[in-house]
């Protein structure tokens, strides 16, 4: 009581300091804004396209650098993504005829020492009567993901850029997530991956990051398909991506509303309109990150791809090149 | 108190006998066996197993389920049978905790064993993640195990002090454990009433922990998109399923524990007549359940559920399914109706059909759906479209069951298996009703 009888002083001298430092900033802001206003236009403009493709004219004092979100490193965490992205990725299945260049590529770029390959290409026939068709499937990295919701552990979590991956240095090695996916994208590293024996890469000092699946795998969790945020960082495509000799696969930002397949950069939302765009198993409700154009208008044969095709074999692991 | 002398010199423990020890050392094999296997294991990691990205759960994780499935028969013989007053409970009840005990032990057990790393056991405290079943298990499993012990412990204070007594002279050392366990039971009037108090607030415990824990397990497959373990009434069907194991696990001990202790003047063939009925019951209700959850989806079966139906019921698993669904429930309830299938001699047969065809129920629950995802399974070797154990399986759940086994061999080789003081109120109740009769 008596402590703050003593003060009013004091209080006094508080507030007043305070009002002071509010008047201050309060004074810049107007300064800067009466700036912004009065900024007078210098005749010069420049050429710019907007995002739907049409040509415009901008002053040059209106332009400015837009600042760059860094994708690299430790600027973000790695639980939460890179900053205002959303990856999506459209599989044109008219175009896929078995080239299995896209296995081949995430076999090697993820270091897959296994039996099971982390991107398939599904021979399918839904009945008889209905055509067949090629479909790879990679991992849907799901908005609802099922695998998600079951780890015990957050190993396995969703990013706010849309990708779904694993914390291998964390995962215990349940396989719920395994019996939980409906894709059955999952695959487990049952013995040691031994990929310094089999690929002779050498993994001393290296880290394990969950954004580069594989590189290194460990023994007892569980690996997956992980869109090759790597790559993105450097400005690449997924591996799959570039691989595929068809085009089959375009990779893209759901923000940006742009896909690319390496050749063609299409609108994400005009291309699924244009071409019926569906995703697997959309009654599940997981909301795949993983579009399908339907296999119509195909201007490859089914039966091509049959050479490829072995049923009992995705990782090939005799083959050194 | 004469009362009490022929009770302890029948009911005391009593040292094993030849055939005792050599079963005791034949269960430390098996154990040894299994552990090696084990390590093996965790050196290899689970490459020796023949689980695979497909059949990525297998005999390890049915194991579990049954494991779990037993150790419901505390929840039902215990507090059930208690509930509804049935005062022929008092001889089993003690071999239905211990049963408990040592179901509740394995299963968590069994989990460590699917687990490929278990060198982060502690993952699953550190980063626990409340809407995973898993972390729901890492929960209820210990929960049960510590209402499940003190069942077991708290009503047998006062037969340890009785031991504490009895084994004065004879084995001071063994007399002194009685004695520390018995922790200064005096019979007082005040402990009495402890005791009572406490025995009620486990037993009725139990129910509610035991239910969830039943539920939690069948959570573990229904919280998943696949066909067969996608179902709203997986949770009671496991329920239904886990009394039917429980109680055909007890009558399985009961039978053994009778001959080889010489018991049939306390555990009568009036108890295999009751049991036989409570057996009967569980399997009709389990019938029931069975009906629900695969005959009815034949009308309306979507394709993937057709097919893993046929695999059952025509199909790769059907002598399985059959026999368990025949053998291990419909011809048990036949036999079960009739007087003379409920004496002691069939009932052990039965009962152990019911064990056996309850353990691979639990295996059929969970293979035939692994083996039929969604999309079809291709680019993998062909050896992954099927599924057998492998031997380090086989070893290790063996090893698993052996263990079980030597925990209740061990506890019926030092506890009074059936509750000696209780006996003893009872049969001075009785005197005094037919004092007061005549």
């Amino acid at each position: 009581m008596e402590e703050q009888n003593k003060n009013p002083r004091r209080n006094f001298l508080d507030k007043g300091l305070k009002l002071g430092l509010a008047a201050v900033v309060g004074g810049l802001g107007i300064s800067k804004l009466t700036s912004k206003l009065n900024a007078h236009t210098d005749g010069e403009t420049v050429e710019l396209m907007t995002a739907d493709g049409t040509l415009i004219q901008v002053d040059s004092s209106e332009v400015h650098e837009v600042e760059h979100h860094h994708d690299t490193g430790d600027k973000y965490n790695v639980r939460q993504g890179i900053p205002n992205r959303k990856f999506v990725m459209v599989i044109d299945l008219a175009k896929c005829k078995n080239a299995l260049a896209c296995q081949s590529a995430c076999n090697k770029h993820h270091y897959i020492t296994g039996d099971n390959a982390w991107l398939k290409v599904y021979k399918m026939q839904e009945t008889k009567d209905t055509a067949p068709y090629w479909m790879p499937t990679t991992c849907q990295h799901c908005d609802q993901p099922a695998c998600v919701t079951v780890c015990p552990v957050g190993a396995t979590f969703k990013r706010e850029d849309g990708l779904v991956l694993i914390d291998n240095e964390r995962c215990v090695g349940c396989r719920f997530c395994m019996a939980a996916c409906p894709y059955s994208i999952r695959v487990f590293n049952w013995g040691e991956p031994n990929q310094e024996v089999t690929l002779n890469i050498d993994l001393t000092g290296h880290q394990h990051t969950p954004e580069h699946q594989g590189h290194h795998s460990i023994k007892g969790t569980v690996d997956k398909c992980d869109f090759c945020p790597h790559a993105v960082q450097e400005n690449k495509l997924p591996h799959c991506v570039t691989a595929c000799p068809n085009g089959v696969f375009y990779f893209g930002d759901k923000y940006e509303d742009t896909v690319t397949n390496g050749e063609e950069t299409l609108r994400f939302s005009k291309l699924l309109k244009d071409k019926a765009g569906y995703r697997l198993m959309e009654g599940l409700g997981t909301e795949p990150s993983v579009y399908y154009l339907p296999p119509v208008n195909r201007l490859v044969e089914f039966e091509d791809g049959l050479e490829n095709y072995n049923e009992f074999k995705s990782v090939d692991k005799g083959e050194e090149s | 108190m004469k009362n009490y002398d022929k009770l302890l010199n029948d009911l005391a423990p009593r040292e094993f006998n030849k055939k005792g020890i050599l079963w005791v050392v034949f269960l430390v094999l098996v154990i040894i066996a299994g552990l090696i296997a084990y390590i093996d294991q965790i050196i290899k990691g689970q490459e020796v197993t023949h689980l695979r990205d497909y059949m990525l759960w297998g005999v390890y994780i049915s194991n579990f389920v049954y494991f779990v499935a037993t150790s419901f028969v505390g929840a039902i013989a215990v507090a059930i049978l208690r509930l509804t007053g049935n005062e022929w409970r008092t001889p089993i009840v003690r071999i239905a905790e211990i049963i408990t005990v040592a179901a509740i032990i394995m299963a968590g057990i069994t989990i460590i064993i699917d687990m490929a790393r278990p060198d982060r056991l502690l993952n699953l405290f550190v980063h626990a993640r409340i809407q995973s079943p898993i972390t729901w298990d890492v929960f209820i499993i210990p929960t049960f195990m510590t209402v499940a012990i003190l069942l077991l412990f708290i009503p047998l204070i006062p037969d340890l002090a009785l031991l504490k007594n009895y084994f004065k002279d004879k084995k001071p050392k063994m007399s002194k454990l009685y004695g520390f366990f018995a922790i200064n039971w005096k019979g007082s009037a005040k402990q009495k009433s402890i005791l009572a108090k406490s025995i009620k607030v486990v037993a009725t415990l139990i129910i509610p922990v035991g239910i969830i824990l039943q539920t939690i397990d069948a959570w573990l497959f229904s919280t998943t998109y696949r066909v067969g373990w996608d179902s709203s009434s997986l949770a009671p069907y496991f329920i239904a399923g886990a009394a039917v194991a429980g109680v055909g696990a007890l009558v399985a001990v009961i039978y053994v524990v009778r001959k080889s202790l010489k018991l049939e003047e306390y555990i009568t063939d009036m108890h295999f007549e009751k049991m036989g009925r409570l057996l009967a019951l569980t399997c009709m209700i389990y019938l029931y359940f069975t009906i629900n959850e695969y005959f009815l989806p034949l009308i309306t079966a979507k394709k993937d559920e057709a097919l893993h139906l046929e695999t059952l019921f025509t199909g790769h698993y059907a002598t399985l399914f059959w026999i368990v669904t025949i053998g291990g429930l419909v011809l048990p309830i036949i036999i079960l109706l009739f007087k003379n299938g409920r004496k002691p001699k069939t009932m052990f047969i039965i009962s152990l059909v019911v064990v056996v065809t309850s353990w691979w129920k639990r295996f059929i629950i969970v293979t035939p759906t692994l083996l039929h995802p969604f999309l079809p399974i291709q680019g993998v070797p062909e050896s992954w479209h099927e599924y057998y154990p492998s031997f380090h399986e086989w070893i290790i759940t063996f090893a698993t069951l052996a263990m079980a086994l030597l925990i209740i061999t061990l506890l019926v080789r030092y506890l009074p298996v059936i509750p000696i003081q209780r006996t003893a109120d009872e049969q001075e109740a009785n005197e005094n009703k037919s004092k007061v009769v005549s």
